[in-house]
C-alpha cells in the first residue's frame, strides 16, 4: 500500500506539474524569464473574443460547369474549323449538357472522330439528330469523372484565390479551408473592416479589354436594344464623396484580351497625385496587346473588370511593352485592394457570402472581461459555500477544484484548442459542477463514519461505492459534449471542448488526486477521530 | 466540521409532494406548450431561420423608442429593433431579414442613418448574417445533435447505469432498426426524434428497464419546460440554446442517476420495508450532496448570468432553468415515476460489476 501510495503521488505530481508548465504561459506576461523556459503556447482565442470576421463562402458550381461548358464549346468549334467542318453555335444547358449545331450532316462521321479524339476525357455524345437536311443538333454532356475532377479542381482554384489574396491583405493568423457543399470557410481575425474584406473576397477579379461601340444608338441600348454583336456595360465615375455615378457605355462583344497574361499589378501615383492601377503583361500577353492597340488605334478601349467598365481612354497609339493602367477616380485603397485582386488571379467561378459574422474587437475584449469577471466572482462563491458547507472538508474540495481548473487550462494550451465566449461558460458550469465528484465521495465517507466504520474502510467504502456512481453520472455529460463538438460550430465546440476536458478532469482530481489526500492522511496514524468532514 | 444543513437522520416524505408535483410540472408544461402553440412554433434566431443580426452600442441612456427613431433613416422595412442583455447596458439587437439583401450594405445603411441621428455616440459591436441555406444546414444539424443524443444516452443507460449490457443491445438493435426503416420512408428529422424517443420508452416499458424509463421521462420533462419557459418568454432558440439543452440533459441525468443508484443500493440491502420508504431514504441520503452540487452549479450559472454580458445571457438562463428543473426532477418525476413502476426486477445473473462491491452486511 505505501509503495503504491508513492508511486500514485508521482503520477499526480507529474500532471499537476506538466499543468502548470502549460497552464502559465497564458497568463505571464511574454518576454519575462519564466515566458522563455515555458513552453510557447497560449490559449487561443476564438474569433468571438479575439474579434473578426468569419465568413462561409459558397461557390457557384454551376456557374463554374456552365461556364466549362462553354469553353468547351468553343475549343471543339475551333478545332473542328481547322478540319473544315462548320459547328454553329455551341452554349451550355445547365450545367449538364452542351449543344451545338453541325453544318452539312455529312460529316458528322467526321466530327465524332474528331470528338473521340480531342474530347473523349472531358464530353460525351448523348445524341446527335438530324433537323433537316442541312442541319444537326448535337447534344454532349460532361463525362461524370471529368464533372468531379472539374468541381474539386475548381473548389481547390478559388480557395487558392483566396488564400493569396488574403495573404497578401495581410491579415495574420487567417485560417481558411474547405467545407463540404462547395463551401469554404474563411476566418480573419482582427479584422476591423468587414465589407472591405468581404468586397476583396468577394471579387471575381475577371479582367477583360474590350472595345467601345461609338456608333451604337446609347438611348436605344439603354433601352434593350443594341446592335448585334455588342452589349451594354456601365462606366463607373467615383464621386467627391466616395460615391460612384454609372453612365452607359456600349461595348463590342468581342473579348479582345484578358487578364490570364498578367504578371503583376501596382499602386502607383500619377503627377496630381491620383492612384491608380498599373498592369504589366508577360511575353504573350505584351504582343497581344500590341497587336489589338496598333488594330485599333483612335477608338476607345474598355477595360472591364467584373462586367464593370473602369475606364475607356482613346488608343493614342500602338503600346508596346506590355504595359497599361486603370485609372478610374479611386480612393488609395480601392486601388490597394484592386491591385490585390488582380495580382491574385481571378477567381474561377463567383462566390456568394452564405453566412458572415463579424466581432468588433471591442466587444470580444468585453466578453473576455465579463467572462473573466463572472468567472472570478462564481468561483470564490463556490469556494466560499464549500468551506462553508464542509469546513476542514471544503478545503480539500476546494484545493480539488483548484488543480481542476488548472488541468482545464493547461489542456486547452496543450492541445492548442480554441477557446470561445460559449468555452468560457463552459469552464465557469465546470467549476460549479466539478465538485461534485469529490462531494459524493466524502459524502459517502462521511456516512460510513457515521456508521462506526473505522476510518481506513470507511475511505474504502466510500471510493469503491462513489467511483460507479461518478463515472455514470459523468459518461452522459461526456457524450453530449461529444456530440454538440460533432454537430456545432465554432463558438459552441469551444464550449464542448472545455465541458468534456472539465468533466474528465474532474474525476480524476476526485478518484485519484482525492485518494492521496485521504491516504496521506490515513498513514500519520492519527486517532480515528480526526478524520471529519 | 462545517455545516450539517441536512441532518443525518433527516426523512423528509419528499414523495408525499409528488401528487403537487405532478400538477405544478402538467401546468408548468402545458403552458410552455400552449406558449409555443399560440406563437406558432418556436421563436427560432438567425442561426436556423436565416437573417441578419446587427448589435449596437450606444454611449447614453436611450430607451426603445429612441433608439427605433434613430435607424428609421435607413428605411429597413421589416426591421425589429429588441434590448439585450441585462437594464442599462445600452446593447440593442437589430434584426431583418437576410433575403435579396448585402449584410455589409446594411451594415452601411444602418451605420448612416445612426450617425445622422446620434452622431457618434454609438458603435456596431457585432454583425451576424446567416442565409437561408446555412440556416437550415443549422437547423438539421442541431436536430441531428438531439437525435443522437437520445439515441446515444438511451442505449448507456440502459446498458451502464442498468448494468444489463445484453438487454442495451436488444435496446439499441431494436432503436437502429425502428430508426432505419423510418429514414427509408424519408421521415422528417424532426419525427424521427419523437420515434426514438418513444421507441426508447417502450423498449423500455417493454423491457422493464425501469430505471432508465425513469430517468429518461425525467430527461424529456427537463427538456420540454426549459423549451416551453424559453418560448413564454419569447427568447430566441439558437445553437447556443441547442448546447445549452444538452447540457441540461447530461446534468439532468447525473442527478437521477445519483438518486437512482442510491435506490438500487438500498434496495439490495433492504433497509426499509416498503419500496417508498426506501426511496424516500435514499432521496434524504442523497440530499446533503444535491444541494451542494446544485448550489454551487447555481451560483456559477447566475453569476453567469448577471455578469456573463448579453451575448452569453440567454444561454445562462437557459442552464439556469435547467439546473433547477433537472434537480426537482430527479425527485419528483424520476423517482416518483419509479415508486409507480416499481424497480426494475433484480436478476443475479445479469448483474455486472456492481456486484462486487456489495456490503456482506445483512
Amino acid at each position: 500500500m505505501k509503495g503504491n501510495l508513492r508511486w500514485r503521488i508521482l503520477v499526480a505530481v507529474i500532471v499537476i506539474g506538466l499543468g502548470l508548465i502549460y497552464a502559465l504561459p497564458s497568463f505571464i506576461p511574454s518576454g519575462s524569464f519564466l515566458a522563455r523556459v515555458l513552453p510557447d503556447k497560449d490559449v487561443n482565442l476564438g474569433l468571438d473574443l479575439k474579434g473578426g470576421i468569419n465568413l462561409t463562402l459558397g461557390v457557384d458550381m454551376n456557374k463554374a460547369l456552365s461556364n466549362q461548358l462553354d469553353q468547351l464549346g468553343e475549343d471543339l468549334r475551333s478545332v473542328a474549323r481547322e478540319q473544315d467542318i462548320l459547328v454553329l453555335k455551341p452554349r451550355s444547358v445547365g450545367t449538364e449538357a452542351l449543344e451545338f449545331l453541325l453544318l452539312k450532316p455529312e460529316k458528322s462521321e467526321q466530327l465524332n472522330r474528331l470528338i473521340k479524339e480531342n474530347f473523349s476525357k472531358q464530353l460525351s455524345i448523348d445524341s446527335a439528330q438530324t433537323l433537316d437536311k442541312d442541319r444537326m443538333r448535337y447534344r454532349l454532356s460532361l463525362v461524370p469523372s471529368y464533372r468531379t475532377k472539374l468541381k474539386d479542381m475548381t473548389l481547390d482554384q478559388a480557395l487558392k484565390v483566396i488564400r493569396n489574396r488574403i495573404d497578401q491583405f495581410g491579415v495574420t493568423e487567417p485560417d481558411i479551408r474547405k467545407l463540404q457543399n462547395n463551401r469554404i470557410q474563411v476566418q480573419l481575425p482582427g479584422i476591423e473592416d468587414a465589407e472591405r474584406a468581404v468586397d476583396l473576397i468577394q471579387k471575381t477579379a475577371h479582367l477583360q479589354f474590350q472595345i467601345v461601340d461609338e456608333e451604337a444608338d446609347l438611348q436605344k441600348a439603354v433601352q434593350g436594344q443594341t446592335p448585334p454583336g455588342s452589349e451594354l456595360a456601365y462606366l463607373q465615375r467615383r464621386q467627391a464623396d466616395g460615391s460612384y455615378a454609372k453612365e452607359p457605355i456600349v461595348l463590342k462583344e468581342r473579348v479582345l484580351m484578358t487578364g490570364e497574361y498578367l504578371t503583376d499589378a501596382s499602386v502607383s501615383f500619377d503627377q496630381y497625385n491620383q492612384p491608380y492601377v498599373a498592369l504589366s503583361f508577360n511575353k504573350r500577353g505584351s504582343r497581344i496587346f500590341e497587336r489589338v492597340t496598333e488594330e485599333h488605334v483612335h477608338k476607345r478601349l474598355a477595360i472591364v473588370l467584373d462586367d464593370k467598365v473602369y475606364s475607356a481612354p482613346t488608343i493614342q497609339e500602338k503600346i508596346s511593352g506590355g504595359r497599361a493602367t486603370i485609372t478610374g477616380n479611386f480612393s488609395v485603397e480601392e486601388a490597394h485592394d484592386l491591385a490585390i485582386v488582380l495580382r491574385a488571379g481571378s477567381l474561377p467561378a463567383p462566390v456568394e457570402v452564405l453566412q458572415e459574422r463579424s466581432v468588433g474587437a471591442s466587444l470580444g475584449q468585453q466578453s473576455i472581461e465579463q467572462g473573466v469577471l463572472s468567472m472570478i466572482v462564481g468561483g470564490i462563491l463556490v469556494l466560499i459555500f464549500t468551506i462553508v458547507y464542509y469546513g476542514i472538508g471544503g478545503l480539500i474540495v476546494d484545493t480539488l477544484l483548484v488543480f481542476n481548473i488548472l488541468l482545464v487550462l493547461a489542456a486547452l494550451a496543450g492541445f492548442g484548442a480554441t477557446l470561445t465566449l460559449p468555452g468560457i461558460a463552459g469552464i465557469i458550469l465546470i467549476i460549479g459542477t466539478a465538485v461534485d465528484a469529490s462531494v459524493l465521495i466524502f459524502e459517502r465517507i462521511r456516512e460510513e463514519l457515521r456508521r462506526g466504520m473505522s476510518p481506513a474502510k470507511a475511505v474504502d467504502e466510500g471510493f469503491s461505492r462513489a467511483t460507479l456512481t461518478i463515472i455514470d453520472a459523468n459518461v452522459t455529460t461526456v457524450i453530449a459534449a461529444v456530440i454538440l463538438y460533432q454537430f456545432g460550430t465554432g463558438p459552441v465546440r469551444g464550449f464542448a471542448v472545455t465541458l468534456s476536458i472539465g468533466t474528465i478532469a474532474s474525476m480524476f482530481t476526485a478518484i485519484f488526486v482525492s485518494r492521496i489526500f485521504f491516504d496521506l492522511w490515513l498513514s500519520r496514524k492519527r486517532p480515528a477521530a480526526s478524520l471529519k468532514l | 466540521m462545517g455545516l450539517q444543513i441536512i441532518k443525518p437522520d433527516t426523512r423528509i416524505d419528499f414523495l408525499g409532494y409528488r401528487k403537487i408535483a405532478l400538477i405544478v410540472s402538467g401546468l408548468i408544461l402545458l403552458l410552455g406548450l400552449g406558449s409555443i402553440l399560440v406563437n406558432g412554433g418556436l421563436n427560432y434566431g438567425i442561426d436556423f431561420s436565416g437573417g441578419i443580426t446587427i448589435q449596437v452600442k450606444f454611449q447614453d441612456d436611450l430607451d426603445l423608442k429612441k433608439v427605433k427613431t434613430a435607424v428609421a433613416p435607413a428605411n429597413l422595412q421589416d426591421m425589429r429593433v429588441q434590448r439585450f442583455g441585462l437594464e442599462g447596458a445600452n446593447e440593442y439587437l437589430l434584426r431583418l431579414s437576410a433575403e435579396n439583401r448585402d449584410a455589409e450594405e446594411v451594415r452601411n445603411q444602418v451605420s448612416a442613418a445612426l450617425e445622422e441621428s446620434l452622431g457618434t455616440g454609438f458603435e456596431i459591436q457585432r454583425l451576424e448574417m446567416v442565409g437561408p441555406k446555412v440556416g437550415s444546414d443549422l437547423k438539421n444539424k442541431a436536430l441531428q445533435a438531439l437525435f443522437y443524443a437520445v439515441l446515444l444516452i438511451s442505449i448507456y443507460i440502459s446498458g451502464r447505469f442498468e448494468q444489463k449490457w445484453f438487454t442495451a443491445g436488444i435496446m439499441a438493435v431494436g432503436l437502429v432498426t425502428g430508426l432505419y426503416l423510418l429514414e427509408l420512408l424519408a421521415v422528417p428529422l424532426v419525427y424521427l426524434i419523437v420515434a426514438a424517443l418513444l421507441i426508447t420508452l417502450g423498449l423500455c416499458w417493454y423491457l422493464q428497464l425501469n430505471y432508465a424509463l425513469g430517468a429518461v421521462v425525467a430527461l424529456v420533462h427537463d427538456v420540454f419546460i426549459t423549451v416551453g419557459i424559453f418560448s413564454l418568454l419569447n427568447k430566441d432558440f439558437d445553437l447556443t440554446t441547442i448546447a445549452a439543452l444538452l447540457t441540461i440533459i447530461g446534468y439532468s441525468l447525473n442527478d437521477t442517476i445519483v438518486v437512482f443508484d442510491r435506490i438500487r443500493e438500498n434496495l439490495r440491502s433492504k433497509t426499509s420495508r416498503t419500496l417508498k420508504a426506501i426511496i424516500n431514504t435514499s432521496i434524504n441520503q442523497t440530499m446533503s450532496r444535491t444541494l451542494l452540487t446544485s448550489g454551487t452549479t447555481m451560483l456559477v450559472v447566475l453569476s453567469l448570468f448577471i455578469l456573463g454580458g448579453g451575448v452569453i445571457h440567454d444561454f445562462a438562463l437557459a442552464l439556469l432553468i435547467g439546473v433547477i428543473v433537472g434537480t426537482y426532477s430527479s425527485i419528483f418525476v424520476a423517482a416518483s415515476l419509479l415508486l409507480g413502476i416499481g424497480p426494475t426486477p433484480e436478476k443475479e445473473e445479469e448483474e455486472g460489476v456492481g456486484a462486487s462491491n456489495e456490503p456482506a452486511q445483512v
